[in-house]
């Protein structure tokens, strides 16, 4: 059996992989994917929590956050495709239209 | 080195490997495909962690529709104006130092915390019954809730991304 410690490492890195795509990468669909790949990490650390105490709570959280991550992708895809059409660019440093 | 250990290596693998190529690819296309990759690898240890209805449930949802999702999204944007598709890095040095704390801090806290493991975990044979029903009682109200959320999403993405009608 893998300890414990294994997985929540695993997770750890892929979380950080995920904040380096957040930091670094201009094109708003790939932002995107490291944010999925960051939840997926917490889920995955979840998980491992719930597997090792016994209690499928844990589970029912990762269900929760699928749920979200879900509904956050259609509605985030959708915004990356209206902004797509107004502005021709998906680089979000020249997505600033907000700013004052 | 047992089975279980080779299989948790090479999942680990899969996962850290393709969520690498997701984050560093210059090619757009590239990271979409790794990135079904890496929710399978991510499937892959949930199975090993014995839950298999979430194993399951993430090929579904993250394999099956976000990952659609995210590949329309590409195509559409990606293919009009510009031809190149590749996308640069900026603020390097910055997210570095701030990448590095927040490992630091994350394997500070994994490390030095003790968590309470059981000694013996109980074998499982499948968890789907034990979901089914925390899902209709103690979780209940969350997840009406959560059906009202995507119903709301499913509005709110058709909304926001049909073509406006020219005034």
């Amino acid at each position: 059996m893998i300890e414990l410690e294994s997985y929540l490492l695993l997770s750890a890195i892929t979380f950080v992989i995920g904040v380096i795509g957040v930091l670094t990468r201009r094109n708003a669909i790939i932002v995107f994917m490291s944010i999925e790949l960051m939840l997926n990490s917490v889920n995955l650390t979840l998980v491992a929590f719930s597997a090792f105490l016994g209690d499928p709570t844990g589970q029912m959280l990762v269900f929760f956050v699928m749920t979200v991550a879900a509904a956050e992708a259609a509605v985030g895809l959708a915004i990356i495709i209206a902004l797509f059409r107004n502005k021709q660019t998906l680089n979000i440093d020249e997505i600033n239209i907000l700013k004052w | 080195m047992d089975f279980t250990t080779i299989v948790f290596y090479l999942f680990a693998a899969i996962t850290l490997g393709s969520g690498a190529v997701v984050v560093f690819s210059r090619n757009i296309v590239h990271s979409a495909f790794s990135l079904l990759f890496a929710f399978f690898g991510v499937a892959g240890l949930y199975v090993l962690l014995l839950a298999d209805f979430l194993a399951v449930t993430q090929l579904l949802i993250y394999v099956g529709g976000i990952l659609v999702l995210l590949i329309f999204g590409v195509m559409l944007t990606s293919s009009v104006i510009d031809v190149q598709i590749k996308t640069g890095t900026v603020q390097v040095l910055p997210a570095l130092f701030i990448v590095g704390a927040l490992a630091a801090a994350l394997l500070t806290v994994f490390w030095s915390t003790e968590w309470k493991v059981l000694p013996d975990p109980p074998a499982v044979d499948t968890t789907a019954p034990q979901i089914g029903e925390l899902l209709l009682t103690t979780y209940l109200l969350p997840f009406e809730i959560a059906s009202v959320i995507l119903l709301v999403a499913l509005v709110g993405a058709a909304m926001i991304a049909r073509r406006e009608k020219q005034a």
